[in-house]
């Protein structure tokens, strides 16, 4: 008789369905997964290390760049542990504006894996509407920072800029007529506020198309219903934070438990799961989106009324107004010294951690009292969600693999660092 | 030091004794120096004890001292070069812990958490990858962010930013071969370390 051996697999590093750089080295008998061997560090950037050796401000915009789909929270993180260390506390305005866009980035990180997950799935639409909902969240991003995604828009002390008065528009052009040019424009005729209000009255509705699409779809259902099962207990052994955890049942979410900036003052629920497998998770995401999407419109509400700084008046820390550096000498100094010495933050060590859309993103930062950093240390969730993957797919079937990275919602930016 | 970090730290050094060399607090963050030998009974404690109920860790990290305080007028801090960072988090009590452990400037080496808490493993792969620190029992310590064949543990202070070796593709030879790097290390902002409250007012 044949001797039937186990056989290894090489997934990816060039695999659409690997959401990146990841080589996973799977040993199969048959069609069933023995062993998963995530092999990472394709992407590995070295972004500790550089943030060491740049003054602090100058790694914000390399936070972007780690979990490149939800960029404004791991900004948020790095800020936090600067402004922890600093001990100064941004104005409240502007901290509305942080939970205001990093709702905004759940969003764009919940639509993304949506579409992601569904499309490596085999149902191919929810993309297309996915993405078509993140290109207006992009131009809110835009309309604060003049990046589409890599935006720099947090500094410790507050944001960059207050949020525009006006929405751009687009312009007449030999592609489109007039009519469609004033259809494309009319939501733009107001400010950012107004732009974002009309599109969380557009959103639940929306929201209710994927679901449509999804939640009672029987191939759906079929490909995630009992797949990657995780008890409340072995998630807690694991790592598992965020929709990760919660989607087995534990009501845990830094918004809430530890609350930073205001997320205090605004009402909102923590959707859980129950059964732990891939289904669950899909339910709390989708459940997240819509909470989201009441967190911004209570943002949206508070900032309309009250006007105000959103940054902080700290001359060691933030920049003097430009018209003020160009009559008075000692902010032209202040300026010069903050963008080319940056300013110096007490020894001291501290972690930072918030609620990124994939689960906690925590910054555990040491300050020998120099500009720089002397040690910066990212934690990630994606990290700790990838190195479950050999316990989620273990018996399982090759294509239940591709469902279980998706539902682990991983970017390798923020994996590899 | 609020109340709840104080309850902890009593407790603590109730339950472990001489194992704690230190106590700090700074900026909201409770840090428990702890002797490297003991790390495994004391995260088992501190995971087991309904009083600690630390359920998670969030991170576990290596620090090198080397430089630290290089540019202070006071010099450089003497001690141990490398340290271990774990992070803690408790879900039932809502509280975070941080552990640190330092090692052995020659070898650095200390008992793994792994078996604690399973999601230690990557975490431990990272230090000892990045910075050379072993986890003795420890399942599978290989690297995991570097390049397979990497030489060197690149976030130890007197790694250069630039890296030793650069790689390309070599026509003749038909494959990537590396070479030690071409370009000059260069600094754009010097490291400074001004007294607190320099040019106030």
């Amino acid at each position: 008789m044949a001797e039937i051996r186990n056989y290894t697999l090489n997934f990816g590093p060039q695999h659409p369905a690997a959401h990146g750089v990841l080589r996973l080295v799977l040993e199969m008998d048959g069609e069933v997964v023995q062993r998963a061997d995530p092999h990472i560090g394709l992407l590995h950037r070295g972004t500790e290390k550089l943030a060491e050796s740049k003054p602090y401000n100058q790694s914000i915009g390399y936070m972007d760049r780690l979990d490149y789909i939800s960029m404004m929270c791991s900004e948020h993180g790095y800020v936090l542990a600067i402004e922890k260390l600093l001990g100064i506390e941004p104005p409240l305005r502007a901290q509305y504006i942080r939970v205001l866009f990093d709702e905004i980035t759940r969003l764009l990180n919940h639509l993304f894996w949506l579409g992601a997950h569904a499309l490596d799935v085999g149902a191919m639409t929810v993309f297309l509407y996915c993405f078509r909902e993140r290109e207006d969240l992009f131009d809110c991003y835009e309309a604060v920072s003049g990046a589409r995604m890599h935006a720099t828009y947090y500094r410790p002390g507050g944001v960059y800029r207050d949020l525009p008065d006006s929405m751009p528009q687009y312009q007449p052009s030999p592609l489109r007529d007039t009519s469609e040019i004033t259809r494309l424009n009319a939501n733009r005729e107001g400010s950012l506020l107004d732009f974002i209000w009309d599109f969380t009255e557009r959103f639940p509705k929306h929201v209710d198309d994927y679901e449509m699409l999804l939640t009672d779809n029987r191939i759906w259902k079929q490909r995630t219903v009992g797949i990657g099962v995780i008890s409340p207990e072995r998630a807690l052994q694991l790592g598992f934070t965020g929709p990760m955890l919660r989607g087995s049942g534990v009501e845990w979410d830094l918004r809430k438990k530890q609350p930073y900036e205001v997320y205090d003052r605004l009402d909102f629920d923590i959707p859980v799961g129950v059964n732990g497998d891939c289904y669950d998770r899909y339910l709390v995401r989708i459940e997240e989106m819509r909470q989201s999407n009441r967190i911004i419109r209570q943002c949206v509400e508070w900032l309309r009324r009250n006007p105000g700084p959103v940054m902080i008046e700290d001359r060691k820390v933030a920049p003097p107004p430009r018209e003020k550096m160009k009559g008075d000498m000692e902010s032209l100094i202040h300026h010069f010294k903050l963008f080319t010495e940056g300013y110096c933050v007490p020894a001291g060590e501290t972690y930072a951690a918030v609620e990124h859309p994939k689960g906690e993103f925590g910054v555990y930062m040491i300050s020998d009292g120099a500009n720089k950093p002397y040690r910066v240390k990212i934690r990630t969730a994606g990290f700790a969600h990838l190195s479950a993957m050999d316990e989620l797919t273990r018996g399982h079937m090759i294509a239940d693999v591709v469902a279980v990275i998706g539902t682990l919602d991983i970017v390798f930016g923020d994996i590899d660092r | 030091m609020t109340d709840t970090h104080q309850d902890l730290a009593a407790h603590a050094q109730k339950m472990f004794g001489e194992s704690i060399t230190a106590v700090h607090e700074f900026a909201g963050q409770l840090t428990l120096d702890i002797h490297r030998d003991r790390i495994v009974e004391i995260c088992r404690t501190l995971r087991d004890d309904p009083a600690f109920a630390f359920e998670q860790i969030m991170d576990v990290c290596g620090v090198d001292y080397l430089d630290y305080g290089r540019e202070s007028p006071a010099g450089p801090r003497k001690g141990p070069r490398f340290a271990a960072v774990y992070h803690l988090l408790s879900l039932r009590h809502n509280r975070r812990l941080c552990l640190r452990a330092y090692l052995d400037d020659e070898s650095p080496m200390i008992a793994s958490v792994t078996g604690i808490w399973n999601s230690a493993n990557w975490y431990e792969r990272e230090a000892f990858d990045l910075f050379g620190i072993v986890f003795e029992g420890h399942p599978d310590l290989r690297r995991i962010l570097t390049d397979y064949g990497f030489i060197g543990h690149p976030f130890r202070k007197d790694f250069p930013l630039i890296g030793r070796v650069e790689m390309r593709y070599d026509a003749e030879k038909q494959r990537v071969i590396y070479e030690p790097v071409s370009i000059e290390p260069r600094v754009l902002v010097p490291r400074v370390i001004r007294a607190e409250g320099f040019a106030k007012g």
